[in-house]
């Protein structure tokens, strides 16, 4: 039962600061003894050797104020960063919620949507072809879905894009921050959801701001402060010590 | 097998949640299809829109050469859109490259794990595809000019269609990944293509170049390819030094391109 699918071990992030790049080429050449000075020397430490595990079928909670590496986490979990220092560990398919359908174009159709962002996650043609109504169905979107995305309010595009994650057969689950937009009717329909996901066994790592949440969904927490893990174990602990240490500020 | 296959290439390095080799082939054809889709937003006049902007240049130039600076030449209509046909698709690839992980792609790119180059690969795939259908066009002027295409055609384009895919997608590869670090290469591009414009020969033959200059075709890497193409067009003869040239040189391009792709591909994420 307790076995780990993602592992950090400890795991450090940094990021050399790029802004000296954005000046592009014209000034990278015109300042460049200061500019290669300026690589070595400005870093950004966004995560302080962490290391945690999250087992299989376990749902788990991350919080943490803002610009803490609660992202980076995440984005290290999903493949898209590698770490600095350390080892991360992730055995399964990895399915990533992206905030407000962030994966979207504007310019194609609800349907065109789908099958894109699908494909994207790792589906095949044939099962989105297959599964299609099934997602329509879900976001409760079908007299819009053949409309360019952009006539949409951000309330039905986060309905849409969380109804292609709901219909992903996901192994492990990333949600960041996913249904702070959208009504109370499908915001209760999300977590009934994530509920019925928890109950097949699919693994979840959710990051969020609303403590609630976290409460209700996730069997333990994470809350990460100033770069590093400030306090893991049992989400209740967790969820109130943060709720202590931030009425305190 | 084919997975493996795919690993070695390296084609992620990233990619340690496994796709199949099927969504590998999927992801290539939903992004082609969405670039398509963007493009021609679903219609016809799309498509003729894009025919019309070599044809509108084609027109521009024959005012200025043939009819008031009265270049010495037959058929130098058909001569020129041989030319442009090409040079579009060229062009339109180069200076989009910088812009291609812009643009509704940055967010796909921080959160979702996949391989990078399929973004550019989608966009050249699209102009291949477009140029691949305003060949009708050409056969259509040819047809005007009391010429037909040749039997030569069918494995000259073909042969040179992959030489310029090639060399293109080694280029936007290179762009679009330095782009990303550098953002100003976007105008250093444009500044360029207008130059490679006239320093190929497109609107005038090579005859035209001073002889002592016309060794210099062979270190253009575009202009023996562009050559090849006109020949071919218009008399369905192909020039194999030029070939094998053009070939080299769109070898290069890819590797060097890939190469620099798979230095910064990682990096993205963090840049965007």
């Amino acid at each position: 039962m307790n076995e780990p699918v993602i592992i950090f071990d400890n795991v450090s992030k940094i990021y050399p600061m790029y802004h000296h790049f954005k000046g592009g080429i014209k000034n990278f050449m015109f300042n460049l003894p200061k500019a290669v000075k300026s690589i070595k020397n400005s870093r950004f430490e966004a995560l302080k050797n962490i290391s945690f595990e999250v087992n299989k079928k376990e749902t788990f909670g991350i919080m943490g104020r803002n610009g803490v590496g609660k992202s980076t986490t995440l984005g290290l979990i999903a493949g898209v960063l590698r770490p600095s220092k350390g080892k991360v560990i992730v055995k399964g398919r990895i399915s990533p919620l992206l905030e407000l359908g962030a994966g979207f174009h504007p310019e194609l159709t609800g349907r065109e949507n789908i099958m894109l962002n699908s494909v994207l996650m790792g589906l095949t043609r044939a099962k989105v072809l297959r599964k299609m109504d099934e997602i329509i169905e879900f976001s409760e979107l079908r007299e819009f879905i053949d409309q360019p995305i952009r006539t949409y309010s951000s309330g039905m595009v986060s309905r849409l894009g969380f109804s292609v994650v709901a219909n992903l057969d996901p192994e492990i689950l990333l949600i960041d921050e996913a249904f702070a937009v959208g009504d109370m009717g499908f915001r209760e329909k999300c977590i009934d959801k994530m509920m019925s996901f928890k109950k097949s066994g699919v693994t979840m790592v959710f990051v969020s701001h609303s403590i609630p949440d976290i409460e209700k969904i996730c069997d333990r927490a994470m809350w990460i402060d100033d770069h590093g893990v400030k306090m893991l174990g049992n989400t209740y602990d967790v969820a109130n010590s943060y709720r202590n240490f931030s009425t305190m500020r | 097998m084919v997975n493996k296959i795919f690993q070695k290439l390296g084609i992620s390095k990233l990619t340690k949640n496994m796709r199949s080799f099927e969504n590998y082939k999927d992801l290539i054809f939903v992004l082609t299809q969405k670039e398509i889709k963007l493009r021609y937003k679903n219609n016809v006049l799309g498509y003729l829109w894009s025919i019309a902007h070599p044809l509108a240049f084609a027109f521009v130039f024959f005012i200025a050469f043939k009819v008031f600076m009265r270049i010495q030449m037959e058929n130098y209509q058909l001569f020129l859109i041989t030319g442009l046909f090409p040079w579009q698709w060229f062009s339109n690839v180069v200076t989009s490259s910088p812009m291609m992980f812009f643009g509704g792609n940055g967010p796909i790119i921080k959160k979702v794990n996949f391989p990078r180059s399929f973004i550019p690969l989608a966009v050249v795939l699209r102009d291949t595809i477009h140029f691949i259908l305003s060949i009708p066009v050409i056969v259509l002027f040819l047809f005007i000019y009391h010429k037909s295409p040749s039997i030569s055609w069918t494995y000259g384009v073909p042969l040179l269609l992959c030489i310029q895919f090639l060399m293109i997608y080694g280029i936007s590869l290179m762009f679009s990944s330095i782009n990303l670090f550098f953002r100003d290469l976007e105008k250093l591009v444009t500044i360029f293509m207008t130059l490679i414009f006239y320093f190929t020969p497109i609107i005038y033959p090579v005859s035209m170049i001073p002889e002592r200059y016309q060794f210099l075709i062979y270190f253009h890497p575009l202009a023996p390819l562009i050559l090849n193409w006109k020949n071919l067009f218009l008399n369905g003869t192909l020039d194999s030094a030029y070939l094998v040239i053009s070939l080299a040189y769109s070898i290069v391009f890819f590797t060097v391109g890939y190469l620099i792709y798979k230095r910064l591909s990682w990096r993205f994420a963090e840049v965007l």
